[in-house]
């Protein structure tokens, strides 16, 4: 075999992989969602619980990037700023998520703080509901999608090294200020990667949501939940036009990541 | 000693919080109610065969979609970096798809695309492999989620390796074969295994994409995700808990053998 056989039959079988898992998944959630036309396309996506569905996943997926991003940077830089015992120890634990499915993970939530744990009755004492509803939804997200920031962050900060913020901090700037001045805009590129893949996992998250939720429509279903029971009861159609939904946002994402790769490579300020 | 920057009390206040609430707090739950069930209990439904035969799917679906995806993790990640052609750029883009796109639509997706007269299934059921609701249709699932994984680990290693050794190799008369493996597979082994290890944790413990075209029959296609959740929605708790600490227990284990065996190799080749 000559080396160009060689190259094009290795480009055309993962060109012919790429095809058949991803484009072709991607088409026939565009053909289901309009198999009916598009008057039955906009009537399932503007549907009251669609509606409420496509809120709250925006919500949680909203509080979660914020909450995420402000435990991103103060991790990462706690961890590669400074010298303590523990430190590997405290890295692990916030790997921890990539190694815990996400249902088990939705089911530590119903332990801490479902009907069998100690603090439900003190919980129900002040009607705070938090497993069954949205705090619940909430905190799960969280728990999936927390260590994609600090994990991007922290070889970006490591390559970085200290001499710019200890030159800094000797002449007297304050904390806040070398972060803003100094930090921040070497690991711009770097923090926005990051945020955009906590946003894609917060927004799609199914397993950990579903054990928390308890499915109620119109209060605790996320839009990935809302498909899962249309599916079930056998609506192809409306269910594939609120998955279409998904796969725009999902697209727009995918274009800005691509978007602040080519940025940070031609910035030279990717770090990686 | 002292710490040159500040801010050090307010970070690791902060971390320590956040983390506190949402991962040791509920973590603890976890091990405190866990342990109220008792040893004999555990056993007894830890072992019971249809959560033991879950296991077992789920950890031979992982494994399998693993190696596959390494296969073509691998020849993705070399088509990338040294080839150049058209489409390269949306070839590549493409590739953090599964990130992007939620596991349910993935799931609805590859079930229409996979049964009987699906796109692609009707073929596959022609020759006679059912692709939906089997151990076949589950594993097609867990490549579709671990794609990305294999070829992000692969593609920066191949992209920095000195190409010097290489050109030496085949100016010494080595075939290109020859080259790729006694010089370039052996630098690819680390980032492959780190890869393989991320999508077979990944696929232990995935349940969106999976739910759907499994079919979830049980004895035959129940995962343990699935049973975690079939058991919560009988209001067994302790039984729920079972099955995690067991799932847990095989994840744990296996990135450990991964990371210990990594060690190991770096050790002997002294890099």
């Amino acid at each position: 075999m000559s080396e160009k056989t060689v190259k094009y039959f290795l480009i055309f079988v993962g060109a012919l992989f790429l095809f058949t898992m991803l484009i072709l998944p991607l088409t026939l959630v565009a053909f289901e969602a309009f198999a009916k036309g598009y008057d039955a396309y906009i009537a399932a996506i503007s549907e009251p619980f669609s509606q409420k569905a496509l809120y709250l996943t925006i919500e949680a997926t909203i509080i979660a990037v914020v909450l995420n991003t402000a435990f991103g940077l103060a991790s990462a830089w706690l961890l590669t700023k400074y010298d303590f015992s523990g430190k590997t120890v405290l890295g692990s634990l916030i790997d921890l998520p990539f190694a815990i499915s996400p249902v088990v993970a939705g089911l530590f939530f119903i332990m801490l703080f479902g009907r069998l744990s100690p603090f439900y009755p003190i919980l129900s004492e002040y009607e705070i509901a938090v497993v069954f509803a949205v705090p619940g939804i909430i905190l799960a997200t969280i728990f999936v999608t927390f260590p994609f920031i600090t994990r991007e962050l922290v070889p970006i900060m490591e390559t970085q090294g200290r001499a710019e913020e200890e030159a800094a901090a000797t002449m007297g700037a304050s904390g806040f200020t070398i972060f803003r001045k100094v930090t921040l805009p070497n690991i711009k590129w770097g923090l926005l990667y990051g945020i955009i893949l906590c946003a894609a996992r917060a927004m799609g998250e199914f397993g950990a949501v579903s054990v928390v939720s308890g499915h109620i429509r119109g209060k605790t279903n996320t839009l990935p939940l809302h498909i899962e029971i249309l599916y079930n009861e056998y609506n192809f159609t409306a269910s594939f036009a609120v998955a279409s939904i998904l796969v725009f946002l999902a697209i727009i994402i995918l274009v800005l990541r691509n978007a602040v790769e080519w940025r940070a490579e031609r910035s030279g300020k990717y770090g990686l | 000693m002292r710490k040159v920057i500040p801010g050090f009390p307010f970070t690791l206040g902060l971390t320590m919080f956040y983390l506190s609430i949402i991962l040791l707090l509920p973590l603890a739950a976890f091990v405190f109610f866990a342990g109220g069930m008792g040893w004999e209990k555990f056993v007894a439904k830890a072992t019971e065969w249809r959560i033991v035969h879950g296991y077992i799917i789920s950890f031979a679906c992982a494994l399998s979609a693993a190696l596959i995806n390494s296969v073509f993790g691998l020849i993705l990640a070399w088509t990338l970096v040294r080839y150049d052609f058209p489409g390269k750029r949306v070839m590549d883009g493409l590739i953090d798809l599964p990130f992007a796109l939620p596991t349910a639509v993935a799931g609805i997706a590859l079930t229409t695309l996979y049964t009987e007269n699906g796109w692609l299934g009707q073929f596959f059921y022609a020759i006679g492999v059912p692709t939906a609701f089997s151990a076949v249709g589950i594993t097609i699932a867990l490549i579709f989620v671990g794609i990305p994984f294999v070829t992000r680990s692969v593609q920066p290693v191949l992209k920095d390796l000195d190409r010097q050794t290489e050109e030496a190799a085949m100016l010494l008369g080595a075939s290109k074969w020859l080259t790729f493996q006694k010089i370039i597979f052996p630098e690819l082994v680390s980032p492959l295994l780190t890869g393989f290890a991320l999508a077979f944790a990944r696929g232990i413990g995935e349940y969106g994409s999976v739910v759907f075209i499994a079919g979830n029959k049980p004895f035959e296609t129940e995962i343990a995700p699935l049973l975690i959740m079939t058991e919560l929605e009988q209001f067994d708790y302790q039984a729920a808990a079972a099955v995690a600490i067991v799932m847990l227990s095989i994840s744990f284990i296996s990135l450990l053998a991964i990371n210990g065996y990594q060690r190991y190799r770096i050790g002997r080749r002294g890099v």
